[in-house]
């Protein structure tokens, strides 16, 4: 099985986050970088059905260099070799017509993996995108995945309280999420993982020419919360009477 | 959705026009200033699939000329969100929270960093797509005359094979915790699985779903459903009461789109104090039975 996985390099999500050069920007100072925790799910799943059905994983990322020591920390888990497309992915279209160029120009993935969303701008658009601009089927919150006979697979998907079973064929792309793995299951590079990811080849490719259609034109904060109003134990009906009159919601 | 349209369509003189498929009761949406409903009346588009959806809601905007296509922030409405957006060559911004700000071009305030910040967005295209975050945008009443149509355009079902749903699988009655207006969450405070009928019984005096912390659903005491949190589901009720829950910042990533919180844990160190609105210190045990006493005496007067 030969499996792509696409994959972001976010803010760890203890980061302040912060805003510079007049709220136009993410403060990238101080930042530990990871990968997205939506898309570790992925990755371990595409680990398992590498290591049962046999085949390659490849990583792709859309970024700048700045997201090489999170490639290389895929690459240590153990994805065979890594792509990254050299540019800041700034909007979600054109970070998917980047990843569909090359899945058109590569062709033979019988899966296609992602994480439902990134952690740092949460579009969760950009493998659905993908999916059409390159004609492949498309399942998104995916909690189970598995190969049956052949090409066919059966796929859980999370629906509104509860989960829903779909047969379907490969090749497919899908947006994993928790479920797909345990959480136990999430691997972390061990030392000769590390050694081992060095060595693994890492192509840089160019961005091909793209629209964006859509453009952050400034952030902010969200607004600052009331301090805590603390109530003694043993007032509720100070709660009650707060929950009724000031916040209304019962 | 439709207040979020009426509001739009009010201050650009235009009519709303909403999808539905199946519909019963078509004209509840003229309550909530919709003026024309499109309701599909197949059968055989009974159940959700993405790519017939999409299709439908494309030769909906087609036909009606929309430029502004809403979608909201439900399971189904995330995964065919690209999917509309290609159909439609359509500019796609997610998790959005406000009406276009007065501008000379068209830009929305979305969410994001997980709700740690929000990012003014322009929309390019000429379609423009928008899914709607939940409960960003209150409801309001805004009767108008309205009128149904039977809407039934040609749908490719082969898709309906191609994705073959063999299972469902539903919780029933309970409320479902990413629709609740009120959740009532616990965590490791509480010692053990054992001791969550009393946040059962909260939740039910409330009419609340109930959540738990990722300890708690990767001990075992609670099932992985529901756990809240950065890995787990993000919620936004109105109201988020966490008993027992220290608040580390995983756990707030997936909650913090609350509009209130409510805090009670014997530690008055614990972080979620905050990020709370209204905090109690004191034995979970001790005050959540009191609390649940209080509240139905409430509720029996209201």
């Amino acid at each position: 099985m030969k499996i792509l996985l696409l994959m972001s390099s976010v803010p760890d999500t203890t980061s302040k986050i912060n805003f510079t050069e007049g709220d136009t920007k993410f403060d990238e100072n101080g930042i530990q970088w990871v990968i997205n925790p939506h898309d570790e799910f992925a990755l371990t799943k595409a680990m398992q059905l590498k290591e049962k059905h046999g085949g390659e994983l490849v990583v792709l990322n859309v970024g700048t260099s700045k997201t090489e020591p999170v490639i290389r920390k895929v690459l240590a888990i153990g994805a065979d070799r890594a792509v990254r497309i050299d540019v800041e992915p700034t909007d979600s279209y054109f970070t998917a017509v980047q990843i569909a160029d090359y899945i058109n120009k590569h062709p033979g993935f019988d899966l296609i993996m992602a994480g439902k969303e990134s952690i740092d701008y949460n579009g969760g658009m950009v493998h659905g995108m993908v999916a059409e601009m390159t004609n492949n089927k498309f399942i998104n919150a995916v909690i189970g995945f598995e190969v049956k006979e052949g090409d066919k697979v059966e796929v859980s998907r999370e629906i509104e309280g509860g989960k829903e079973v779909i047969e379907t064929t490969l090749p497919l792309v899908i947006g994993g999420q928790k479920g797909l793995v345990k959480e136990e299951e999430l691997r972390i590079p061990n030392m000769r993982g590390i050694m081992m990811a060095r060595k693994k080849p890492l192509e840089v490719l160019p961005a091909v020419e793209a629209p964006v259609r859509t453009k952050i034109e400034k952030f902010e904060k969200p607004p600052v919360k009331g301090s805590i109003k603390m109530i003694d134990k043993d007032n509720l009906d100070e709660l009650i009477d707060l929950l009724h009159n000031e916040a209304k919601v019962i | 959705m439709a207040s979020y349209a009426r509001a739009y369509a009010d201050k650009t003189n235009q009519d709303v026009i909403a999808v539905g498929f199946l519909l019963e009761n078509p004209e509840i949406l003229y309550e909530y200033g919709v003026n024309k409903v499109l309701n599909v009346t197949n059968e055989k588009l009974k159940d959700f699939n993405a790519f017939a959806y999409s299709q439908v809601i494309k030769e909906a905007a087609d036909k009606e000329n929309s430029d502004l296509i809403l979608i909201s922030s439900s399971n189904d409405s995330i995964y065919a969100g690209p999917i509309i957006a290609q159909y439609l060559d359509a500019g796609y911004v997610s998790n959005v929270i406000s009406l276009p700000e007065e501008s000379d071009h068209f830009v929305v305030k979305r969410k994001v960093f997980t709700s740690k910040g929000i990012a003014y967005t322009a929309v390019l295209t000429d379609k423009k797509l928008l899914r709607i975050s939940k409960n960003s945008f209150g409801i309001t009443e805004k009767k108008v005359d309205g009128q149904t149509e039977e809407f039934n355009p040609p749908v490719d079902l082969s898709v309906y094979e191609e994705y073959k749903v063999v299972k469902v699988e539903k919780v029933t009655g309970k409320v479902p915790l990413t629709d609740a207006d009120i959740i009532v969450s616990a965590g490791r405070g509480l010692k053990g699985p054992e001791n969550w009928g009393m946040i059962e019984e909260l939740a039910e005096v409330l009419g609340a779903a109930t959540a738990c912390s990722k300890p708690v659903a990767d001990l075992g005491w609670r099932p992985h459903q529901e756990h809240v949190g950065q890995t787990g589901k993000q919620v936004a009720p109105n109201l988020y009461i966490a008993v027992g829950i220290s608040g580390a910042i995983q756990h707030l990533a997936g909650v913090n789109g609350s509009k209130y919180m409510v805090v009670i844990n014997n530690d008055p160190e614990a972080p979620f104090f905050k990020a709370a609105d209204y905090g109690i210190v004191g034995d979970a045990f001790e005050v959540v039975p009191k609390l649940i006493e209080k509240l139905k005496a409430y509720k029996a007067n209201h």
